[in-house]
């Protein structure tokens, strides 16, 4: 709302290219304008000044109305708690409104029902259930497999796996990087775990108070601890432990992938050396 | 159009009205909305009139705003004003075109009706713009106590209002984000035909149903788990203090009750 009291600057100066293929981890504190910078990737918030291009579409400030709905099908946007979503009889009906909205037809839109339910590590059963009847868990999973039914090309995933509990955490997370991978989508993961994003994104981009902070490699950014403290957070505990690790030892290591796993191995090789 | 319509907001300000009990003035409005149809002639509601602006004034809330919570009352006002000026036959005739005449008592007519609209809506919405939704029903739970002596849930029914307000901000919050999670999956609330329409809003209701009784729910459980046990003997943070400033703005009322008794042809 411009020109009243209540007007507030969310985001500013931001310049972010993301490749095609990219995985990109969004990272930021709370209210730093990350849920606010991704609705601007499929129209559903409009930039009061500036661009936004996504493929061949562009949105303009100030631009003409236009139809979304080709930019919506290309990027699908799966919500924080997802599952808040759901409203059909059925969960095999619910999976269907995307595509169903994006005139797919019924038998289509049931094939694709059936095999994006797979996708999500949910049994067939699944589908003629109400999604009221689910756990919090499958309701989410079925959510998801709302979005995926839509089959877009640009998978935006706002903290997909605040919530659930940490089984469900890395299995849900593993779902959306296979699918990047075997898809060959981009993805961009709104998160505030630095883990996660370490894990996965081949890029991270921090936003802070409404700006992009920094962007760039995992390795890169993970190098500027003093500038990411500022924003309120911290470089991954693997990062912290090695940093902790090099100066305590004189060593130099360093990590390429920043899993535990990297770590552990590194450190008893390491120690193995020493030993000899 | 929803930001317009201030009935029911409150305006932050420290000034006489604002610091006035809010039983005091519940009764006040309440008691106004009454003396507003004594009111039949140019003294009358002249007096209203000048009553309501020095209220308006001690209320510190700034006109421009109050102006902007009127603008959708307006065209009911207008054309009330409308109605009247066309349809009373009264007094002299002033003029006449084809079938629309207009007299003179018409015009008086459609101007005291619409004051009195106005006035109405005035201060109805000084008091809601002075007074918390809280103290609202703090206020309204007290004057209506009596009512308990016959069996009548006064405690129940203050405490729904003050969570049906509590939760207005929540539920509009939850209708944006489930609004926009359906149409980044492609629906479309703002276009095709009616029918069409009102069918797209089925995907928006049945989770905003679905949560709100589940948000109830625990909001009792959570009510039970910290003791509630309704309003028996229930004591309160922010007790209700009745000053000299509310007998005070009482007494001015009455006397201008009587002044538009006494002035009322």
């Amino acid at each position: 709302m411009q020109g009243t009291p209540f007007e507030r600057r969310a985001l500013h100066d931001i310049t972010l290219d993301i490749g095609d293929g990219t995985f990109l981890a969004l990272i930021g504190h709370t209210g730093s304008g990350k849920s606010t910078l991704i609705q601007h990737f499929n129209g559903l918030l409009k930039p009061s000044d500036g661009s936004i291009k996504m493929g061949s579409t562009e949105l303009k400030a100030g631009g003409k109305k236009q139809d979304l709905k080709p930019l919506r099908k290309k990027a699908g946007i799966v919500f924080q708690y997802p599952e808040h979503q759901l409203f059909e009889e059925t969960v095999e009906k619910d999976i269907m409104f995307g595509p169903r909205n994006f005139g797919v037809s019924e038998e289509e839109a049931k094939k694709t029902a059936s095999k994006v339910i797979e996708m999500v590590g949910l049994p067939q059963s699944v589908l003629t259930k109400s999604p009221f009847d689910l756990s919090g868990g499958q309701m989410r999973r079925v959510a998801i497999a709302g979005v995926l039914a839509m089959n877009p090309e640009v998978l935006i995933l706002d903290e997909p796996t605040a919530g659930l509990d940490p089984s469900g955490r890395v299995e849900i997370m593993e779902l959306f990087y296979n699918l990047h991978e075997k898809n060959k989508l981009t993805t961009i993961l709104v998160t505030h775990s630095m883990e996660d994003a370490s894990k996965y994104a081949d890029e991270i981009a921090v936003m802070h108070k409404g700006e992009l902070y920094l962007h760039g490699k995992p390795s890169d950014i993970f190098n500027q601890r003093e500038l990411l403290n500022q924003a309120g957070l911290d470089v991954p505990e693997t990062v912290q432990f090695l940093n902790k690790w090099n100066e305590v030892s004189g060593q130099n290591l360093s990590l390429s992938s920043f899993t535990i796993e990297e770590l552990a191995k590194l450190v008893s090789l390491s120690l193995k050396k020493r030993g000899n | 159009m929803l930001q317009n319509v201030i009935i029911g907001q409150y305006y932050p300000a420290s000034s006489p009205l604002h610091r006035m009990d809010s039983r005091s003035k519940l009764i006040a409005a309440f008691f106004y909305l009454f003396i507003v149809f004594l009111a039949n002639s140019w003294v009358t509601y002249g007096l209203l009139v000048a009553f309501t602006a020095v209220t308006i004034t001690l209320s510190k809330v700034p006109l421009r705003f109050l102006y902007k919570g009127l603008k959708p009352i307006l065209i009911l006002v207008v054309f009330t004003m409308l109605l009247h000026v066309f349809l009373t036959k009264e007094g002299e005739l002033l003029y006449k075109a084809g079938f629309l005449e207009i007299y003179e008592g018409g015009i008086i007519q459609g101007v005291f009706i619409a004051m009195r609209l106005l006035l109405l809506v005035l201060m109805t919405s000084l008091l809601t713009l002075t007074t918390t939704p809280i103290d609202i029903t703090d206020g309204l739970e007290h004057l209506l106590g009596p009512l308990k002596k016959w069996k009548l849930p006064v405690h129940e029914f203050a405490l729904m209002m003050s969570i049906s307000l509590r939760f207005i901000p929540t539920l509009l919050q939850e209708t944006e984000k489930i609004m926009k999670a359906q149409m980044a999956r492609g629906a479309d609330f703002t276009s095709g035909p009616i029918k069409e329409r009102a069918k797209a809003f089925v995907p928006l209701l049945v989770p905003l149903f679905v949560s709100s009784f589940k948000r109830a729910e625990e909001l009792a459980l959570a009510m039970e788990a910290r003791g509630y046990r309704g309003g028996e003997g229930r004591t309160r943070l922010r007790a209700l203090e009745w000053h000299k400033r509310d007998t005070f703005a009482l007494l001015l009322l009455l006397l201008l009750t009587a002044s538009l008794l006494l002035l009322r042809s």
